[in-house]
């Protein structure tokens, strides 16, 4: 232990503690801006400078490790005036358009601002005229608004290990870019949207389509339905007003009924499809049914898909070839919906509530089309429909509890549970364990694949053959699983890979933030859900034998593979 | 005036390594490897050179820090990067004594416990990089770099590596970024490069002109270099004259003689009359006592540092707004862009002076240049962020009522 004095209080840390973390025990939160929990510190913005006694100049608390007897003093008045002096130099750079900023109210360089007391910014300063990067369907970079705190190049190179941004350049000229300048859409970025949780002003954003889908609804001529992903029913709330862990599926039906969608499904339904479809393709795959190789991986994450294309092209045969259920539901919109309600699909508008930024991106594949039309019109992501609700001024909190429209919208408990790391895989699992041995699985709760660990691996006795699964979520961890597959020596079955850290709780269009915890929590309010509800395992949904019983016909059956099946692309590396 | 360096300069062919044998080289290294390392390190502890790149830390200090680390492999880096506007002595000494160095830096890689050694050099010395490359060629034939030098259980290697021309990789840590393939950008520090260097690896890093004393030290002994020039950084230290003076161009001197002696005695006098002087080019505060020592604690002492040797004289034609402005200039282009108080800083700083320099300067705007000054030298990540000010502050100081001058009225 390190014994040291901050503001003149003794505090004992472990050795290696930063001056910043040993702050927290004299209950002081240095202010900071390129600093973010989770990343590795960068020390590049000074914000979190203290005063060390001893040193000739200021230290940034972010980066330094305490030592023995130093004594610290984190608000001085040399300290607060350095502070204030960064933050005015950061502004007089700064667009003023906070206003119509996507950041509005959620910038951490406007809170700063006001926080440490910035009163005038005395430089002319100049306003920075750099071109947008647009190139992507799912994300866009305003690099007139960075502030280079480097943030979303470490998310993307050390969380993520994607690594197509980094900085370029010198001195004033210095930005974030892409190989080439060629931007996002035209390199390996998988759009997960990492980048956008972590950058601390509106640097970088998710494409929207809000204005898109008020068209729609406001046409008469259109047919709109709406499915919402598993993640958006635990983190909805937090965009208006309700406590991190708030459960919001009843009103977030009812206010997408007032939102004025025709009809309000839930990507739930579809979840529970999904798992028809790739519990029996994992158990083809086992029995050697199906002639492609073991482990199978889950194929819901657009992300991670994207990810293999580019960097693991050899284990594409490994994919399941399940659509992802935002995919499986958009089809069934323009055929089973349409031929069930003799509505042209050419009327129907199909939109998806997404956690997800590279769901825009998968939306658009030219695969996904199976239904003559594009399957999926538009993709919101949960920051979107908040502001949508917002817009249209409806009081959430006071929202009635509605069901959505049962057709597409019933689900089990392991539907819901796909929002959160591991739950895809634990879902499967209930249900494959009944297509081969033709029981029930009796323990549902399959703990060892939940929770925030990055890797994680269970194996599950089916009738003696010992099936070994394992899940990881966040791209780096995703390689450790990747590598071993590559090198033959994986010892699974069945891998659930998920792009995002959390799952899909932690989505890139999810409410902004990198916090862990807040993700730990979404996962777990799912898998309350889960336990709550009577159905929870997919077979046992009676929309699911519905569908298959008067469209489908039977799982990996003839109009399955049509409508619910894909294949991958090989793709370059730039 | 006995010159140390540049003792055999005027030999013809110095570069060639049977001149440089003939005329006494290698000398020192073999006397080198029949001592201990750490007798090696005391030897030069004894001279008390400093380095000569502009931090003025003592040598000896930093090789012995270096070889007491633990960790495995170690490196001899030589900060060959010189980038400072209106230095040019290193060049000097590679491009006529490439042996010097090669010999010191083996000599200095004996000493701290390193097998490899890496000369950066800036990109530009085309020609500077090619001798360097035949000497070490040369002594590899020889048998002075390689397995078991001279007979002895000591195995080095050596090797040029190109800059590519950004000011701040003449920054060490900024250097180690580069060498490894990065984006030249100073780390933060502590840890400093004894302990995480090149490739993280304890590395000493030495200037040029420091390592180049290093032979004769082992030749002479400490002690006579100790008593050499001004006793508080003894030596000879390399001036490299520049700006409104008759004669300039680099001088080897003896540390401690004043500013008056370099211009009017080696400098053929002030083309003009004197204003004001960067000691140390343009990162130093101005001075305008020519009384002052050139040694590392006297010109501190006077507002200012010596830092490499670029002495840059100002006549009194010269505009103090201008000088300011122009070196500030040179710190926007060569910011790495890293820290917030120096990409920022300077480019504000820079925005104030061509107010001032255009005649439209505005009277708040002279303490908010001291103010900025202050916070990017308490929270620049490197030197150069640290030091960008220094000429900037120094001339509203000492020269305030030119600044009023160019306020707009």
């Amino acid at each position: 232990m390190v014994a040291l004095t901050i503001n003149g209080e003794h505090v004992k840390v472990p050795g290696g503690t930063s001056i910043m973390d040993a702050a927290k025990e004299v209950h002081i939160n240095i202010p900071h801006l390129c600093y973010l929990e989770g990343l590795e510190p960068y020390g590049a913005c000074r914000v979190c400078v203290v005063e060390v006694e001893g040193e000739r100049r200021l230290i940034p608390s972010c980066i330094r490790e305490v030592s023995e007897g130093m004594k610290v003093h984190t608000h001085s008045a040399r300290v607060r005036h350095a502070r204030r002096m960064l933050i005015e130099l950061l502004l007089a750079n700064h667009p003023e358009d906070c206003f119509t900023c996507e950041r509005n109210q959620k910038c951490e360089l406007l809170k700063l601002a006001y926080e440490i007391c910035v009163g005038d910014v005395r430089f002319e300063g100049e306003k920075p005229s750099f071109e947008l990067d647009e190139t992507s369907p799912s994300i866009i970079r305003d690099p007139n608004k960075c502030v280079l705190c480097g943030r979303c190049i470490r998310v993307c190179h050390d969380v993520q290990t994607v690594r197509v941004i980094g900085f370029a350049n010198r001195g004033p000229e210095t930005k974030v870019v892409t190989l080439l300048e060629n931007g996002l859409g035209n390199v390996e970025c998988t759009n997960c949207g990492q980048c956008i949780h972590v950058c601390p002003v509106g640097a970088i954003k998710e494409r929207s389509c809000v204005d898109e889908v008020w068209t729609a609804l406001e046409d008469p001529k259109k047919h709109v339905v709406v499915q919402e992903a598993p993640a958006i029913r635990a983190a909805l709330g937090e965009e208006l007003g309700l406590p991190v862990g708030t459960l919001v599926a009843g009103k977030m039906h009812a206010a997408l009924k007032r939102l004025g969608f025709d009809v309000v499904f839930d990507t739930n339904f579809a979840a529970d499809l999904t798992i028809m479809e790739e519990g029996n393709e994992l158990v083809g795959r086992i029995t050697g049914k199906i002639k492609k190789p073991l482990p199978q991986f889950t194929s819901c994450s657009p992300g991670w898909i994207k990810f293999m294309e580019h960097f693991y092209p050899e284990l594409m045969e490994n994919v399941s070839t399940c659509k992802s259920p935002q995919q499986m539901f958009g089809p069934l919109s323009k055929t089973y919906y349409a031929e069930k309600t003799g509505i042209d699909p050419e009327k129907v508008v199909s939109v998806s509530v997404m956690p997800c930024t590279a769901k825009k991106f998968e939306a658009q594949r030219a695969e996904m089309t199976d239904s003559g039309y594009q399957d999926v019109d538009y993709v919101l992501t949960t920051r979107e429909l908040a502001r949508m609700i917002k817009e249209a001024g409806i009081d959430f909190l006071t929202l009635p509890d509605e069901p959505a429209e049962p057709l597409m919208g019933m689900y089990t408990g392991a539907a819901t549970i796909f929002g959160a790391t591991g739950g895809v895989m634990e879902a499967a699992l209930r249900t494959a364990y009944k297509l081969v041995t033709g029981r029930e699985l009796e323990s549902l709760d399959i703990k060892p694949v939940r929770g925030m660990d990055g890797v994680k691996t269970a194996t599950v006795d089916v009738d003696g053959l010992e099936v070994k699964v394992a899940v990881a979520h966040g791209l780096g961890n995703a390689r450790k699983l990747l590598n071993e597959t590559k090198a033959g020596k994986s010892p699974y079955h069945f891998i659930e890979i998920m792009a995002c850290p959390g799952g899909c709780v932690g989505g890139g269009g999810q409410p902004y933030g990198f916090d862990m915890a807040a993700r730990a929590i979404r996962g777990e309010v799912l898998y309350k859900e889960d336990k709550e509800l009577t159905l929870r395992r997919s077979h046992e949904n009676p929309s699911i034998k519905k569908v298959y019983d008067d469209f489908l016909g039977k799982p990996l059956g003839k109009k399955s593979h049509k409508l619910l099946h894909t294949k991958y692309t090989k793709r370059e590396m730039t | 005036m006995e010159r140390i360096l540049l003792k055999d300069v005027d030999i013809p062919n110095l570069c060639e390594i049977d001149v440089y044998i003939d005329s006494g080289g290698y000398k020192a290294l073999e006397k080198a490897l029949k001592m201990t390392p750490k007798e090696v390190i005391e030897e030069v502890k004894r001279s008390r050179l400093v380095g000569r790149g502009g931090a003025a830390f003592p040598t000896g200090l930093k090789w012995e820090f270096t070889r007491k680390e633990k960790d495995e492999p170690k490196f001899l880096v030589c900060n060959a990067d010189e980038g400072e506007p209106g230095t040019f002595k290193d060049r000097v000494l590679m491009k006529n004594n490439p042996h010097l160095l090669v010999e010191a830096m083996v000599i200095g890689g004996y000493a701290i416990g390193a097998n490899k050694g890496v000369i950066y050099i800036r990109g530009e010395y085309f020609e500077e990089i090619g001798r360097l490359n035949k000497a070490i060629k040369e002594a590899r034939e020889k048998g002075y770099i390689g397995e078991g030098i001279l007979g002895s259980g000591f195995s080095y290697e050596l090797q040029v590596y190109r800059g590519a021309g950004a000011y701040v990789c003449g920054e060490e840590s900024a250097l180690f970024e580069s060498l490894e393939g990065g984006r030249g950008c100073a780390r933060e520090r502590p840890p400093f490069p004894a302990q995480y260097g090149f490739m993280g690896k304890p590395t000493a890093i030495n200037n040029v002109e420091t390592l180049c004393n290093v032979p004769a030290i082992i030749n002479n002994g400490g002690e006579w270099y100790s008593r050499i020039g001004s006793p508080a950084s003894p030596g000879t230290k390399f001036f490299c004259l520049s700006g409104h003076v008759n004669k300039p161009g680099v001088y080897e001197l003896p540390t401690g003689i004043t500013l008056r002696e370099l211009i009017e005695e080696y400098g053929g006098g002030v083309k003009g009359e004197f204003k004001a002087s960067l000691p140390g080019g343009v990162s130093s505060s101005l001075v305008t006592d020519t009384d002052v020592k050139l040694d590392y604690k006297s010109v501190a002492d006077a507002g200012s540092m010596l830092g490499s040797g670029a002495v840059i004289v100002i006549n009194s034609s010269t505009s103090i707004v201008d000088v300011a402005k122009s070196c500030i200039e040179f710190f926007v282009r060569e910011s790495c862009g890293q820290c917030v108080p120096c990409r920022e800083g300077t480019r504000r700083a820079n925005e104030i002076l061509g107010r001032f320099a255009g005649g439209k300067g505005k009277v708040e705007d002279i303490d908010l240049l001291l103010e900025l000054g202050e916070v990017m030298y308490d929270t620049a990540r490197c030197g150069l962020g640290q030091a960008a000010m220094n000429a900037t502050i120094s001339a509203i100081k000492m020269f305030k009522d030119e600044f009023m001058g160019r306020v707009e009225s």
